[in-house]
């Protein structure tokens, strides 16, 4: 009896660490910017500032920086989904020379961190005249070598019988890839893709370096630029958290079973 | 059957050439050219000179890589230990019968996909010295003169450290719980049998049955630990003055504002060192401890 209380008044301690940042977020996005910092503080707003909603629309380019996510998000995600559904049937499917060691290269890059070589990445986009475009965001996330991974130890667990009975029936590589492993492997492309897309939305650090016109700039460069913009415009910044919050929780929401899926299958993220 | 294999070659690379072709021109070629540039001095526009290991003399010099390195273990120090304890709590909390469990592990996990902006503009409000309800809750339980979090140079570090606790704990903890499933029944039932309590059930069975876990956890998180970037860019930009410094901050810094390519290639290849060193220890460390 003791241990089951303990254990429930540890679950609502733990609950509370985890959502009072959000319920703070969300309240102060509805208050008056000079209702934000009180003493106590006010979870409530005393009058609901909806307009903040509204308002942030033109306070900064918020059309612009979405459309721009959304773009880079899409773009990244399908591109990933493809290349790397693409490759890993190559590397799970097919026999053929060399394609072992090759997929060891493939796998033993995934453990080099992206610091160690951003540098050189950097100087090779900026020599091709690449920075301060969206294409370059897109080459540098759309190529993973997780994708390529995950997809491919999803494809283990697809029976080669089944591909050589299509092969009977005489339809080509692609005809198999095409027809028979993309439709069997609809959870784990759901798995690469929302991790993708989320991973894409949120970076900060590509559009950071990459992008320096305000009108490529991402949600993320935006939210950032509150800070120093409007410094003490603290609803603002919390409105904007919110907007740029929402559509990533609609996203986990839906597909949340792919989300764990893919982190338990694989251990590793991208 | 010769040009059949020829062909089944082919097809088999024309498979893996759209996704490889990128991965080599965007990853491989400029990991291998970190790797060379860490030994020359280069600007971009002159050719590049061969100075040997002039750059590596430079960074054992270089007072702020030092600070950077200092900072960045000490924040592994904090972070892995937390994270880990939050990660096998909150698994052990939610790895049970339970009403509302769906929406408890789903709200553990969100903060780890929460745009790292937000997290680290609502934690930096929330520590917020005056008005912070950090502050207002210590004061409360009787601290009269709690700590300046991101604004002191002593406290911007366990700052750091707690939010990114915060946010990665649901995702280790996701980890946990598929460790926790896959023990058998049957060996709490034998040693319930035994007449073993709780607390020697957690040690001699649980424990022992997570440790495949635990040791995937700790590798993922110390690699994680060393790499940390965006979060400390957008918390506390690496201050106040050189508090929050981490590896990956310097090398941006001198690499991308300084333009000091070779120079900043040799601090990556440190960071590489490490991480490599560091899985290889945790590798050999679980090896010999699973033969014993």
């Amino acid at each position: 009896m003791i241990r089951r209380v303990l254990l429930n008044v540890m679950l609502l301690i733990a609950a509370a660490v985890i959502l009072v940042p959000f319920l703070w977020m969300v309240s102060a996005s509805l208050k008056r910017n000079n209702e934000v910092f009180t003493i106590p503080i006010e979870w409530v707003p005393q009058s609901f500032q909806w307009n903040n909603f509204a308002d942030i629309w033109e306070r900064i380019p918020l059309g612009t920086y979405l459309g721009n996510t959304v773009l880079l998000s899409v773009v990244i995600t399908f591109l990933q989904l493809l290349t790397g559904s693409f490759a890993a049937y190559g590397f799970s499917k097919m026999r053929f020379p060399g394609r072992d060691a090759l997929f060891f290269a493939y796998v033993a890059t995934i453990a080099v961190p992206w610091q160690a070589y951003m540098i050189p990445q950097y100087i090779m986009m900026r020599k091709a005249g690449l920075t301060d475009t969206l294409l370059s965001l897109i080459l540098l996330q759309a190529f993973g070598a997780f994708g390529v991974f995950l997809m491919r130890q999803y494809y283990q667990t697809i029976p080669d019988e089944l591909c050589e009975a299509a092969r009977m029936d005489g339809l080509t590589e692609y005809g198999i890839w095409a027809r028979i492993i993309l439709p069997l492997s609809k959870p784990a492309l759901a798995s690469l893709g929302l991790l993708t897309f989320v991973n894409t939305w949120n970076d900060y650090m590509g559009p950071f370096i990459y992008l320096t016109s305000n009108d490529l700039w991402t949600i993320q460069l935006g939210l950032r630029s509150f800070v120093g913009q409007f410094d003490a415009d603290y609803a603002m910044m919390m409105t904007g958290s919110v907007l740029s919050i929402l559509p990533i929780l609609v996203i986990f929401l839906l597909g949340q079973r792919y989300f764990i899926q893919g982190i338990a299958t694989s251990g590793m993220k991208g | 059957m010769a040009q059949q294999k020829w062909r089944n070659t082919l097809v088999g690379w024309s498979f893996i050439l759209p996704n490889f072709l990128g991965f080599v021109i965007i990853s491989l070629v400029p990991m291998i050219a970190a790797f060379g540039l860490s030994f020359m001095e280069w600007d971009s526009f002159n050719a590049p000179e061969w100075v040997g290991l002039d750059n590596f003399e430079r960074l054992l010099r270089d007072e702020s890589t030092k600070i950077a390195l200092w900072n960045t273990t000490l924040y592994a120090l904090g972070h892995v230990p937390l994270t880990m304890l939050a990660a096998l709590g909150l698994a052990l909390l939610l790895n049970r019968r339970l009403a509302g469990l769906g929406f408890f592990r789903a709200a553990a996990f969100f903060p780890y996909i929460t745009s790292l902006v937000a997290v680290a503009v609502v934690w930096n409000m929330l520590f917020n010295p005056e008005f912070g309800p950090v502050n207002q809750f210590l004061h409360f339980i009787g601290i009269d003169n709690p700590p300046g979090w991101t604004t002191s140079t002593t406290w911007a570090m366990p700052a750091v450290i707690l939010t990114s606790v915060w946010r990665d704990m649901g995702y280790y903890m996701v980890l946990f719980l598929a460790g926790l499933q896959s023990i058998p029944r049957e060996y709490y039932e034998a040693s319930k049998v035994d007449g073993a309590t709780g607390w020697q059930r957690f040690l001699f069975v649980t424990l022992p049955g997570l440790r495949p876990v635990t040791f995937l956890v700790l590798i993922l998180l110390t690699v994680q630990s060393f790499k940390v970037f965006d979060l400390i860019v957008v918390m506390t930009d690496g201050g106040p003055g050189r508090a929050t410094l981490v590896l990956s901050q310097q090398i941006y810094r001198q690499g991308i504002i300084e333009g000091e390519f070779g120079y900043a290639s040799a601090i990556s290849f440190v960071l590489f060192l490490l991480v490599l060193v560091l899985t290889l220890i945790q590798f050999w460390f679980n090896n010999r401890r699973e033969r014993s």
